[in-house]
């Protein structure tokens, strides 16, 4: 009887240890398969020169050359405009937190119909970036765009903002900024829907208001809103492929490319298919990025700690 | 509340609000309002360079023209064909795996609970190479279920973030209760924290469904073609030989925009509470 006992608990306990795994094995598969491991594959070949082939016998045909690849990207001028225009991607993007944060604050009323116009202000955020990408390029067209007729009545002469390699990736943040600044804001709406109301009245009791009251009493409260604001801003101005696709594929004379769009220009674009620098590229991105996950998952294990 | 309700002012503030509203909204969304009725103007309009003001007429015939002349029709069941798989396949997956680091405390929990979180951030770029060597290899380039597959793993990651978080936080006395008696682990899965996932399930599957609709990188790297390429691509490549025929690059923009933002309007609740996971203490 005891015996009997034991093995249930026995087989229980198997099961209890066995189960996790079996719940992760085909996530975790699929998961392996299609993003761990090719993160490895293309740190290794980003020491390797390949144009993508295979030889009849279904070799791999690159030759390594060790840091060749990083040593080339040091002195290539197109791999450092990509790079200063990452940064500045990086800088005004964090632009959506303010403006975002403020739209929320305008929004956060209960007047009739206030559910509509937050839903459509956050519109830019559903769409597509191709689609978000063509409305700018439309907004920004010469001779008939919205934006060129606006400079040409202000400055009597119009600017065609895409053909202007010093204005160009300006304008396209400015896109990507549409969406972004919609995402923002309804982080920042829930937030604010949080806020706790009797530290509100109190602070008001106490004289605060305006100004004050965002910065000592609201903003601290908002800041796990701001955590995740900071998160996907980073993300989205880094990843800003899209758009620069899009709009201007990289022009004029790629001056407005950015390190995500570089890589996919050297390895499938039409300059020929040079896999191991594109990796090259890619792995500089991969690092960059490795700086702000590393940051949100030591935010996220400090959390859990407390918990 | 912060900030004041508008109620508590003045009435000549709260007139003032209640005008601004609509002007900031229409402000907010001018480019997009611009190509929604660029979208209906007649060629001839714009080719006369009436670009803003009166239309002559309101020209259903842009649309019909993009479903009858071009392939839009078939990109946007391409479309389909690669998202909906990807919402069952990311969210079916993404319950297992949030199950198992929700309620299972083994060793390594912490450390797999991260590389999904810390997968799902990392650019596309360095994926892009050997995701699309090995989608040639098997086959698979140029095909709904090659790129479905990739991004179905993809997901996963940010999935299994969202549900664990979830299943987190439901009462985990239900799943003691039922050990005590007995259940099987899998039952516990099926008939306890199943049913309790639906606005998690509904929320991803908004989600998801947006977010693949809306790729357009993947879409350029694992497809090619007409019977296999996305709206995106496939508006990106129409976008290519319609050079300045701005009528037809409207009508094929508003098109493609259409299907998420009705998802939108259709689950706002679960669409909001879905991106804004995190937001909040």
């Amino acid at each position: 009887m005891a015996q009997a006992s034991d093995t249930a608990a026995a087989r229980r306990w198997n099961q209890r240890a066995l189960a996790p795994w079996l719940f992760l094995a085909p996530g975790l598969f699929m998961f392996t398969v299609y993003v761990l491991w090719p993160i490895v594959q293309s740190v290794t070949l980003s020491f390797y020169d390949w144009n993508g082939l295979y030889n009849q016998n279904g070799e791999f045909t690159g030759t390594f050359v060790g840091t060749r690849n990083y040593a080339e990207l040091m002195t290539d001028p197109a791999f450092e405009t990509s790079l200063w225009n990452n940064l500045k991607w990086l800088v005004l993007y964090m632009l959506a937190l303010p403006i975002g944060l403020f739209i929320a604050i305008f929004l956060n009323q209960t007047v009739t119909g206030i559910r509509l116009y937050k839903s459509l202000f956050f519109f830019p955020f559903v769409i597509s970036q191709v689609v978000v990408g063509l409305i700018f390029a439309w907004f920004y067209a010469p001779n008939f765009g919205l934006f060129y007729l606006l400079t040409e009545s202000v400055t009597g002469k119009g600017t065609a903002v895409l053909a202007n390699p010093d204005l160009v990736t300006y304008g396209i943040i400015a896109a990507g900024l549409w969406p972004q600044i919609a995402y923002v804001m309804i982080l920042y709406l829930t937030g604010l829907n949080n806020v706790a109301p009797d530290q509100i009245e109190a602070a008001r009791l106490d004289g605060a208001k305006g100004w004050r009251m965002l910065w000592y009493v609201v903003l601290p409260q908002l800041r796990p809103a701001t955590f995740i604001a900071v998160i996907v801003t980073v993300i989205g101005a880094l990843r800003s492929f899209d758009l620069v696709s899009i709009m201007t594929s990289g022009g004029p004379f790629g001056s407005s490319r950015v390190l995500s769009y570089y890589m996919f220009e050297m390895a499938l674009g039409e300059f020929g298919f040079r896999m191991g620098y594109g990796a090259a590229i890619a792995v500089v991105l991969f690092a960059i990025m490795m700086v702000f996950i590393s940051g949100f998952i030591w935010k996220m294990w400090r959390d859990e700690q407390e918990r | 509340m912060f900030p004041r309700p508008i109620q508590k002012s003045s009435p000549a503030a709260q007139w003032i609000y209640t005008f601004a509203l609509p002007v900031a909204l229409i402000i907010w969304l001018f480019p997009l309002l611009g190509v929604a009725l660029t979208s209906l103007r007649p060629a001839s309009d714009l080719a006369q360079g009436n670009y803003f003001g009166m239309p002559s007429g309101i020209a259903w015939e842009n649309y019909i023209f993009i479903f009858t002349k071009t392939p839009i029709g078939q990109y946007m069941i391409n479309s389909l064909w690669v998202t909906i798989p990807t919402v069952i396949g990311a969210v079916g997956l993404s319950l297992m795996t949030g199950f198992a680091l929700a309620v299972y405390g083994f060793r390594a929990n912490i450390l797999v609970f991260f590389m999904f979180v810390a997968g799902n951030f990392v650019p596309f770029q360095i994926l892009m190479v050997p995701v699309r060597d090995m989608t040639l290899q098997l086959g698979m380039y140029d095909t709904w279920y090659g790129l479905a597959l990739f991004h179905i793993a993809f997901q996963t990651g940010f999935c299994t973030l969202f549900m664990r978080n979830f299943i987190k936080a439901l009462p985990y006395e239900l799943i003691e209760a039922a050990r005590v008696e007995g259940v099987s682990e899998w039952r516990i899965f099926w008939y306890i924290v199943l049913p309790l996932m639906r606005p998690a399930i509904a929320a991803l599957s908004v989600l998801v469904f947006t977010f693949i609709w809306n790729d357009f990188f993947w879409a350029t790297v694992l497809t090619q073609g007409v019977d296999s390429q996305p709206i995106t691509a496939g508006l990106s490549s129409l976008n290519g030989q319609w050079i300045a025929q701005w009528h037809l690059v409207s009508a094929g923009s508003i098109l493609a925009a259409l299907p998420p933002v009705l998802m939108f309007f259709m689950m706002q609740k679960h669409f909001i509470a879905g991106l804004t996971l995190g937001a909040v203490k």
